[in-house]
C-alpha cells in the first residue's frame, strides 16, 4: 500500500527550526472547543477549522487550542471555554465562525470577555 | 450526523477519552462487493461486558454531565439504515475495535464527507501524544497516513505546528483527489 509522500517534510521542518524563537514562550491563553456527539453534530469541527485558519492567517503564536468532551448542556452547543492565565474560565455557547473569532480577537488576544456569546464566567476549569 | 466524517470524529474522541495512545482509522470502498467498511480501533482501557453489551444504547453512557450515549447508537443507526451492520470487539484494559459495515450504493448511506478535515482536526489538537493511522482503500488503490512516521521525520518538530498542518492538509487532499481519479478511471 502507498504511504503518504511525505518528501517535502524535511525542508519543512527546517523551516519550523528557523522560525521556532518566535514560537517559543508561555501561551497566553487556551480554548477549549468541545468535541462530544452533541457539539460535532451542531458544528464544532467547523468552529475549529475556522479557528486554526485564523490563527494561522495572523501568525499567532501563543494560543493552545485544544479539544474536549460534552461539557453537559447539548442544546447549546458548539461550545468553546476560554481561559486567559490567571482569569477564571468563561464558557461560550452557540457558536459560529465569525462569533468565535470574535472571540478569539477579543478575548482570548485582547482579554475582553464577549459577554453577549458567553454563557457562563468561573465555571470548572478543562485541565 | 450528516456525514461519515463526522462520525469518525466522534467515535475517535471516545477512544481519546478512554486514554488511546494509537487510533487506527480504516475505510475500505469495495464497490464489487457493493460495502463500505470503517474500522476504528485504540488501545485505550476497553470496555468491561456490562459496558460494552450497552454500549449500542442510547440511553447508556459512562459519563457523568448528561444521561444520554447518542455517540456510538446513531452510528449503528447509520449502518442500519443501509442494511448494514455494526461490531463492536472490547475487552477491559485491551482497548476497542469498531466495525461499521455499510451498503456502500444504498440510497440512504452518508456521504463521507470531509475527512481531511477530521484528521487535521485530531492532529492539530492531539497529535502532540496521540498516534494516528489512517488507511483508505477503494477496491485495489489505496493509501497509508502514519502520524509516528511523520513525528519520525519531523524531529523536534511539533506535529501540531501550522506549517506541518498546512503540509500535512495539502497533502491530504491531493491523495484523496488521486484515489478519486484512479478508481474513476
Amino acid at each position: 500500500m502507498k504511504k503518504l509522500k511525505i518528501g517535502d517534510l524535511e525542508k519543512i521542518r527546517d523551516k519550523v527550526r528557523r522560525t521556532a524563537n518566535l514560537r517559543q514562550g508561555k501561551a497566553k491563553a487556551r480554548i477549549t472547543i468541545h468535541m462530544g456527539t452533541c457539539g460535532i453534530a451542531a458544528g464544532a469541527r467547523t468552529i475549529l477549522t475556522a479557528l486554526m485558519q485564523e490563527i494561522d492567517k495572523k501568525n499567532i503564536k501563543d494560543i493552545i487550542i485544544t479539544t474536549s468532551g460534552c461539557a453537559g448542556l447539548c442544546s447549546r452547543e458548539p461550545m468553546a471555554t476560554v481561559e486567559v492565565t490567571g482569569k477564571p474560565p468563561v464558557k461560550y455557547v452557540d457558536l459560529t465562525k465569525e462569533k468565535i473569532i470574535k472571540i478569539l480577537n477579543n478575548h482570548a488576544l485582547k482579554g475582553n470577555i464577549v459577554s453577549e456569546y458567553a454563557l457562563a464566567i468561573g465555571s470548572e476549569r478543562t485541565h | 450526523m450528516k456525514d461519515l466524517s463526522l462520525h469518525i470524529l466522534d467515535i475517535v474522541e471516545n477512544s481519546i477519552a478512554a486514554g488511546a495512545k494509537n487510533i487506527k482509522i480504516t475505510i475500505d470502498e469495495d464497490t464489487k462487493k457493493d460495502l463500505l467498511i470503517l474500522k476504528i480501533q485504540d488501545d485505550g482501557k476497553g470496555m468491561n461486558k456490562k459496558t460494552l453489551s450497552k454500549a449500542l444504547d442510547p440511553f447508556f453512557t459512562t459519563k457523568k454531565v448528561r444521561r444520554i450515549g447518542l455517540g456510538l447508537s446513531m452510528l449503528a443507526q447509520a449502518t442500519r439504515e443501509t442494511g448494514g451492520s455494526i461490531d463492536i470487539k472490547s475487552k477491559k484494559g485491551e482497548g476497542a475495535c469498531i466495525t461499521a459495515i455499510f451498503v456502500y450504493s444504498h440510497i440512504d448511506r452518508k456521504p463521507l464527507g470531509d475527512i481531511t478535515e477530521t484528521l487535521i482536526s485530531l492532529i492539530a489538537t492531539r497529535g502532540f501524544d496521540i498516534d494516528f493511522i489512517y488507511k483508505h482503500y477503494k477496491n485495489k488503490h489505496g493509501f497509508i497516513f502514519d502520524t509516528k512516521v511523520i513525528k519520525k521525520k519531523l524531529k523536534d518538530v511539533p506535529v501540531y505546528n501550522t506549517l506541518v498542518i498546512n503540509y500535512l492538509k495539502n497533502n491530504l487532499t491531493k491523495e484523496f483527489e488521486k484515489l478519486k481519479k484512479r478508481s474513476n478511471a
